[in-house]
């Protein structure tokens, strides 16, 4: 299934970038190359045969582990790709913990004071959250926590002026395990506000769904079994009623978390975050078709990942499953 | 409980005309954009760049909301830019909506192969990552008017199919499809008379909330530059020269940016009040 | 000596109406007494258990009355302390084994859990002594239920695993709400019994709760009959079932195929009786609500 997935992917974006007019090869010549010149750098680069046969060529490279060569950067595509991977990853895996937080948070006080003003509160945020996207949010937060009262940054990973001891990309997992605490907080400052754009509106969905699924848990027998045994309402909040409520909501976070990483190619662009959906648009001006199709194989490929991850994780949290 | 469901109603009629309100504002400055527009959009004059808004010191009273860096007036580039976000949006939102749902009332109400193929399909769309996807194609197509309705097609007939596959599989299960299958009637006809009205509803809030996020695409679209081209004035390109020009002349930035936001909840906003009112559950 | 649980005048409505649900209910069980609370559906048997224990619906609200536990008055408490006060002297049976059990948790932390959050034991002790309830309530191989899920037992072994838990901590009042309604006729008969026998080897005042007049003759030594909301007439069981007083506990009586053989389902009372208490009913809720 997933194997049958990646592979339509893969044919899709091969068959629509090899249609795209504008030679990529006249493109990074200097304005007087010759023809000859031109035609020579097409064989090199292989683009002279069928779409069938460059198709061939490449698949049976990628399976050996070898995505081309980038025709804008002159480098091969597979190092470019894993050395901005981490910085994408890293987004969007702390825009996932945000959005678990802010959500989490919005439906177990929207449960705890169900019926009350704070559930009103809850319910106009989390209408907003939905329906503005990430995008929005994001211009939002740069004109207000960028500008107006510019606390975080508003461009870039991390400071320029910064001496950078990493031997990995992933840049803010190992400033913590280098204990460089200063560079981790430059990071954060710049990873904040792109990370919350793309968390608002998961963090609604989850706010959403999660309140709806535990409010109707608060009703089922073994939650009121359990007021009868002396227990309070946060205790049978977190302790009777969340686990259960939790698993709806987590089918949904597999889906919505593949939307979020597929935003980071914009909010990514808005902050200047270099990142692989900010590579993947100049690849795309650049017409540089083996860095697009490798960074396009590389997202299919994560969204598959984290589809499975969640399956995995569903049936780890779900007792009838995991005994199946 | 009467009291309860009261005002759910109110709420939704006041949502439905808030919402409904400021779209048809919009849809009426756009259309009469030749008539209303207080300066040709196009029109530069460096001499009278960065003028701010009204309610700002050194406001020229011409230009209600300012002046870009190149002198354009920024009201009349917001009215001409709403003309093409509003186009976008009705065309892209109802061919969308046209095709998805086509394929998604195929897919649930035939099933068999024609399931298996659309669904597969689905599958692998939601493999790409939409904005790139979207930027991908207009690098394809090139830049212009209907690369963009085409690129918000391609990218976004699976929401609809999606939603109406699952709605037309729980349709076809209910009583009256198989006594209308009973009665004889041809299939075509049953998906036609039986399934297609009750699915209806969905399709026209999905379609409100297409609308939405076919203008928030041509914004993205014209921020990377690859809108209709490069001087027509559209909001998602005013907002990228207002991002550069941010410490400067943030009204740039800021009005088209609030007339977008406006717009955009406008639209999920009006769809959610519809999916309220004619919501069989709640009515 | 007082009755371990009072309920005094007790009357509920839905919140924010005068519509009410129960009418100035007075109730007594004493130490060690079972009290069969006996009534069609709707009477609003349930709701005087709920309402004893604080777990009313939101929609339901106490509008007077005194419900007194151990001699101190329930109503008047904070929340939080009732509940500390109803988890260390009360417990309940619910009505269905299969939704009564959380299914995410493992039986035996949802037999021990109030004993160590509420009562303070160790872990050991607890996990001791939920072996020893398995056991009372004849449950092969505890440690291997111990450690199930709700999932994997059947219905009557969930029932068991929750008659255990309800006298996991040595409760002064067991308030067994239609225990044996959701389960198969075959079961009920042994669930029956073993609730009688965990009370009597527990010594644990009951209040029973059922629309069955032929459980109630098994198990209960006295009952209060209920329609609508309102005690109908209250008796010792032996004299309730020589001859009721009230037209219509008669008719539930006769409606009841045969006492000596329970679970049998009623069959519907006669018309005119309904009539005619449904009347004298009306006539004290003008009263009530002009009083």
């Amino acid at each position: 299934m997933m194997a049958i997935t990646l592979f339509g992917a893969a044919v899709i974006v091969f068959v629509v970038i090899r249609i795209v007019p504008g030679n990529p090869i006249a493109m990074m010549l200097p304005p007087g190359a010759t023809d000859e010149d031109i035609a020579r750098l097409t064989a090199h680069y292989g683009l002279d045969k069928s779409i069938p046969e460059q198709f061939v060529v490449w698949l049976t490279g990628v399976l050996q582990g070898d995505f081309g060569t980038s025709i804008s950067l002159r480098q091969p595509v597979m190092p470019l790709v894993l050395g901005r991977l981490p910085a994408t990853l890293e987004l969007s895996i702390f825009a996932l913990v945000l959005a678990v937080i802010i959500g989490g948070a919005m439906a177990l006080t929207g449960t705890r004071f169900r019926g009350g003003r704070t559930e009103a509160v809850i319910d106009v945020a989390n209408g907003a959250g939905l329906s503005i996207p990430d995008f929005l949010w994001a211009l939002v937060l740069i004109l207000t926590l960028g500008v107006l009262y510019p606390v975080f940054h508003i461009s870039g990973r991390i400071s320029p002026s910064l001496d950078l001891p990493f031997t990995t990309q992933f840049y803010a997992f190992e400033s913590i395990l280098r204990l460089r605490f200063d560079l981790w907080w430059d990071l954060l400052k710049h990873m904040f506000m792109p990370a919350l754009a793309l968390a608002i509106p998961l963090a609604a969905i989850i706010g959403q769904l999660l309140k709806q699924s535990l409010k109707e848990t608060m009703h089922l027998d073994y939650v009121v079994l359990a007021r009868t045994k002396g227990y309070g309402e946060n205790h049978v909040i977190l302790f009777e009623a969340l686990r259960n409520a939790v698993l709806p909501t987590l089918t949904l976070i597999g889906v919505q978390f593949t939307f979020l990483i597929g935003g980071t190619v914009i909010i990514e662009r808005l902050f200047s975050y270099e990142g692989l959906g900010n590579m993947a648009i100049d690849a795309v001006i650049n017409r540089d078709l083996p860095l697009i199709q490798g960074i396009v194989l590389v997202f299919a490929l994560l969204f598959t990942v984290v589809n499975l991850v969640v399956d995995l994780t569903y049936a780890l949290l779900n007792p009838r499953l995991r005994h199946a | 409980m009467r009291d309860g469901r009261g005002t759910v109603k109110r709420k939704a009629g006041l949502r439905l005309w808030l919402s409904g309100g400021w779209l048809a504002i919009v849809a009426l400055l756009t259309l009469l954009a030749g008539w209303i527009s207080p300066h040709d959009p196009l029109a530069q004059d460096l001499f009278a760049a960065r003028l701010p808004p009204f309610w700002v010191d050194g406001a020229e009273p011409g230009f209600l909301l300012g002046t870009d860096s190149l002198g354009r007036d920024v009201l009349s580039r917001i009215i001409y830019g709403g003309r093409i976000a509003l186009t976008v949006a009705v065309i892209a939102g109802l061919a969308t909506a046209v095709i998805g749902s086509v394929l998604g009332l195929i897919a649930g109400y035939y099933r068999g192969w024609a399931d298996a193929v659309i669904s597969r399909l689905v599958d692998i769309w939601m493999a790409f990552p939409p904005v790139l996807f979207a930027i991908l194609l207009i690098a394809v197509l090139g830049t212009g008017l209907w690369s963009i309705v085409i690129a918000i097609i391609v990218i976004d007939w699976t929401r609809f199919c999606r939603v109406v596959r699952a709605e037309a599989m729980n349709q076809s299960q209910m009583d009256y499809v198989s006594s209308a299958v009973v009665a004889g009637h041809v299939r075509a006809a049953i998906l036609w008379r039986e399934i297609g009205p009750n699915v209806l509803p969905t399709i026209v809030a999905l379609l409100t909330l297409e609308m939405g996020i076919a203008v928030i695409v041509e914004a993205i679209l014209s921020f990377v530059n690859l809108s209709i081209s490069t001087d027509a004035p559209t909001w998602g390109g005013m907002i990228a020269e207002g991002r550069i020009s941010i410490h400067q002349a943030w009204w740039v930035l800021v009005c088209p940016l609030i007339v977008l936001f406006l717009t955009v909840l406008a639209f999920s906003q009006f769809g959610e009040g519809l999916k309220d009112r004619f919501d069989p559950v709640l009515r | 000596m007082t009755p371990f649980l009072q309920i005094e005048n007790l009357s509920a409505v839905i919140r924010g109406t005068s519509d009410r649900l129960l009418r100035s209910v007075s109730l007594e069980v004493n130490s060690g007494e079972v009290c069969g609370l006996v009534g069609e559906s709707g009477a609003g048997k349930s709701m005087i258990g709920k309402a004893v224990l604080g777990i009313l619906p939101a929609a339901v609200e106490i509008a007077e009355g005194q419900v007194q536990l151990d001699d101190e008055d329930l109503l008047a408490m904070p929340q939080a302390d009732r509940r500390r006060l109803i988890g260390a002297k009360a417990a309940l049976i619910p009505q269905d084994p299969l939704t009564a059990l959380n299914p995410s948790r493992r039986i035996g932390p949802q037999i021990t859990d109030r004993l160590i959050d509420i009562l303070g034991w160790t872990r050991r002790d607890a996990a001791n002594r939920a072996a020893e309830l398995l056991d009372e309530v004849h449950i092969d191989n505890p440690q291997r239920v111990l450690a199930s899920y709700p999932h994997e037992l059947s219905g009557g072994m969930r029932q068991r695993v929750l008659i255990a838990s309800a006298f996991a901590a040595n409760p002064k009042l067991v308030i067994a709400d239609e225990p044996t309604t959701a389960l198969d006729v075959t079961v009920q008969k042994q669930i029956l019994r073993l609730i009688r026998e965990m009370q009597e080897r527990h010594g644990t005042a009951m209040l029973f709760v059922t629309h069955d007049l032929g459980v109630v003759s098994k198990v209960c030594q006295r009952l209060t009959v209920l329609f609508a909301g309102k005690v109908i007439e209250q008796a010792d069981v032996a004299d309730f079932y020589a001859g009721p007083r009230h037209g219509y506990s008669k008719a539930l009586l006769a409606a009841t195929p045969k006492f000596t053989e329970p679970f049998t389902s009623l069959m519907p009372v006669d018309r005119a009786v309904i009539t005619a208490v449904t009347a004298e009913i009306e006539a004290a809720d003008g009263a009530w609500h002009h009083g």
